[in-house]
């Protein structure tokens, strides 16, 4: 076996400049194909990352009638705050939003909304309530910057907002943008105001209220209070896994077409050494090789060509790796456009599971593409072989 | 020298697909050789010597007839029987050299031992021992595309010879050499043929081969024409 590894490397590079053109088309498509992946796995981090910070915590309660696809749920999804989450909410652990359908009024157009009341004194999620703890004779509102620019306002804007309260009462008053801020999570920007919680309950005439409770560490989770239910965080970001797969998926057709070029190359080269090598080969078998024992060692010759690949692509691939992992890529295009959270900056993340995949993927690959070719060898007559006969 | 012959043939006949009907390259032949044998397989370019020798070298079996070669009938061997006998037994030498280009002088000598069990140590042994033989201690580093066309002759005799087989086969081994080469290699395997006892068995047309050998058996049209045994 070691015979065979050492006899493969120096045909190989023996062969000079057509291995070496084999090998860094090779070593291309493992650093893209680990690179396209890494952003994934790091795309992936992210969005989990930036939903807990920004939307849901470590978890949350939903009311049972809440649905976040359907707006009209939400005129009979909210209901008194449970009892035994008060002194969590007091101490800061839970949040309570109350979430209710409204309109307003930009530049003279109508723009249905979701109205969201926060506690405007909470840190457990990255919202800059500060900015609603501000005393004007409007409403202090916050909005995130995919909301800022459909509705062309900006920090200072006064707009008018009107809503229905419980009796179905409407209402209209004047909000001011006190802040605008950046997220990569969609679900708490585009189409939402961000209003304190006690000023929206008083709106409402829902004292007390809440439609959704995001919660912290240190909470145990029970699968049903009053009328909420417990959402875990797994729950809560399984859109990401879904949204993940289908990118994934649609990557591999990218990584397949990558790989069935370098591995032409590699089968042409097969076929062409193993036409030129007859004599070559019928010497094996006059020494005493049988002719699988040679199918295999141009096989591993074949193969190595993965593992050279992967030493060339180590040589400029993990330099490129570390520096992707800090420096980040960013999109070319508009992340409002996706359901979930996407960064404008991604930071690819590198696992070994990643890395060592890829490389065995490509080198069983490329085992199998050396291998299909050499079989011919084991049809071989040995004594054309030596004559180098065969066509 | 013993009386009991090493190879055998025995109405051996080898026939090969020729448009639609066969060509009879070898049509009954009959032969012995004992051990030790200095002898050639003379005769015109087609006339089958290399196809007998391949057969007694059991890389291509006999249409009809058998050949016994160290007791075992080439026409009855698996791949691997055939294989495990040219590992352990016997050893070719090509007109072309067949070397690994990619391989030292060492390297290609020591080819033949890495299939058999050897220890390192044996195996720098042996092949110092065979480079001695045919005066190439000089060149282990080298690599065949380095060497001259006798050299490189020297080194597949070195080959051939390293595992000290019991019977080596030589097709046209002068063929690409000039006349001082020639007679250097001869020399070298004639040399070996009595330090070692092992069989060689020559297929040839050149004149400089033919005077060294000890038994000239001359074919004609895959027939054997003339045997002759020198003194
Ligand atoms: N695989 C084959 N298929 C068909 N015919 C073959 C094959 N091998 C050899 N022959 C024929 O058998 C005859 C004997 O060939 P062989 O190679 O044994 O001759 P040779 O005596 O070695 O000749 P040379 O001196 O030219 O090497 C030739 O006519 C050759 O064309
Ligand atoms: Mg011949």
């Amino acid at each position: 076996m070691f015979l065979a590894l050492k006899l493969a490397y120096r045909n190989l590079v023996g062969a000079g400049l057509r291995t070496w053109l084999n090998v860094i088309v090779l070593s291309f498509s493992y650093v893209v194909i680990i690179w396209l992946k890494g952003l994934m796995v790091g795309w992936d981090h992210q969005a989990r990352f930036d939903m807990e910070k920004w939307q849901i915590a470590k978890g949350q309660y939903w009311h049972k009638l809440y649905d976040q696809y359907d707006p009209f749920s939400l005129t009979e999804s909210h209901a008194p705050v449970p009892q035994r989450f008060l002194p969590f909410i007091t101490e800061g652990a839970m949040v309570p939003v109350l979430v209710v359908q409204a309109s307003l009024y930009p530049h003279g157009r109508m723009q249905p909304i979701l109205l969201k009341g926060i506690p405007k004194n909470q840190n457990l999620l990255k919202l800059p309530v500060a900015a609603l703890d501000t005393i004007t004779d409007a409403i202090p509102a916050i909005i995130g910057t995919n909301m800022a620019r459909s509705a062309k306002l900006g920090k200072g804007d006064r707009v008018v907002l009107r809503w229905r309260d419980k009796s179905g009462t409407f209402d209209a008053a004047e909000v001011v943008v006190t802040d605008v801020f950046a997220t990569n999570v969609p679900a708490i920007d585009g189409g939402q105001v961000w209003i304190d919680l006690e000023k929206l309950r008083q709106m409402m005439l829902l004292p007390n209220e809440a439609t959704y409770l995001s919660f912290g560490q240190g909470i145990k989770e029970i699968p049903e209070v009053n009328e909420f239910v417990l959402k875990t965080q797994q729950e809560l970001t399984s859109e990401i896994d879904v949204m993940i797969k289908t990118k994934t998926t649609g990557q591999s057709v990218f990584y397949i077409i990558l790989l069935l070029l370098a591995m032409l190359a590699i089968f042409d080269t097969q076929v062409l050494s193993i036409f030129r090598r007859q004599k070559e080969i019928g010497t094996y078998v006059a020494l005493g090789y049988t002719r699988q024992q040679v199918v295999m060692l141009f096989t591993i010759e074949g193969a190595m060509h993965a593992v050279l690949a992967a030493a060339v692509a180590a040589v400029y691939g993990i330099p490129f790796f570390i520096w992707q992992s800090h420096a980040g890529f960013t999109i070319p295009m508009d992340s409002s456009d996706y359901g979930i959270a996407m960064a404008q900056t991604m930071y690819p993340v590198f696992t070994v599971g990643l890395i060592v995949s890829t490389t065995l993927i490509v080198l069983i690959t490329t085992a199998v593409v050396s291998y299909c070719p050499s079989r011919r060898i084991a049809q071989m007559n040995p004594t054309e072989a030596l004559r180098g006969k065969i066509q | 020298m013993t009386n009991n012959p090493i190879i055998t043939t025995e109405k051996l006949i080898k026939k090969f697909p020729m448009g639609k009907g066969e060509f009879l390259a070898l049509k009954g032949i009959d032969l012995e050789f004992n051990e030790g044998e200095f002898a050639g397989l003379i005769g015109p370019s087609g006339s089958g010597k290399t196809t007998l020798l391949n057969i007694i070298g059991s890389l291509d079996t006999p249409s009809e007839g058998e050949a016994m070669v160290l007791g075992q009938p080439v026409s009855q061997l698996t791949a691997r029987q055939a294989a495990q006998l040219r590992k352990e037994k016997l050893g070719f030498i090509f007109q072309s050299y067949n070397l690994l280009a990619v391989h030292t002088v060492f390297e290609n000598v020591e080819f033949p031992l890495l299939l058999l069990k050897y220890t390192p140590s044996q195996r720098q042994k042996m092949v110092m021992d065979a480079l001695e033989w045919v005066g190439l201690t000089d060149k282990v580093n080298s690599k065949p595309p380095a060497l001259s066309g006798g050299e490189c002759q020297r080194v597949a005799i070195a080959r051939a010879m390293v595992k000290k087989p019991m019977v080596v086969l030589a097709d046209e081994p002068t063929a690409n050499l000039d006349a001082a080469n020639s007679h250097n290699i001869l020399k070298t395997m004639e040399m070996l043929n009595k330090e070692l006892k092992t069989t060689f068995l020559f297929a040839t047309h050149d004149e400089k081969v033919i005077s060294y050998l000890h038994r000239k058996i001359f074919l004609i049209d895959g027939k054997i024409d003339r045997d002759e045994l020198i003194k």
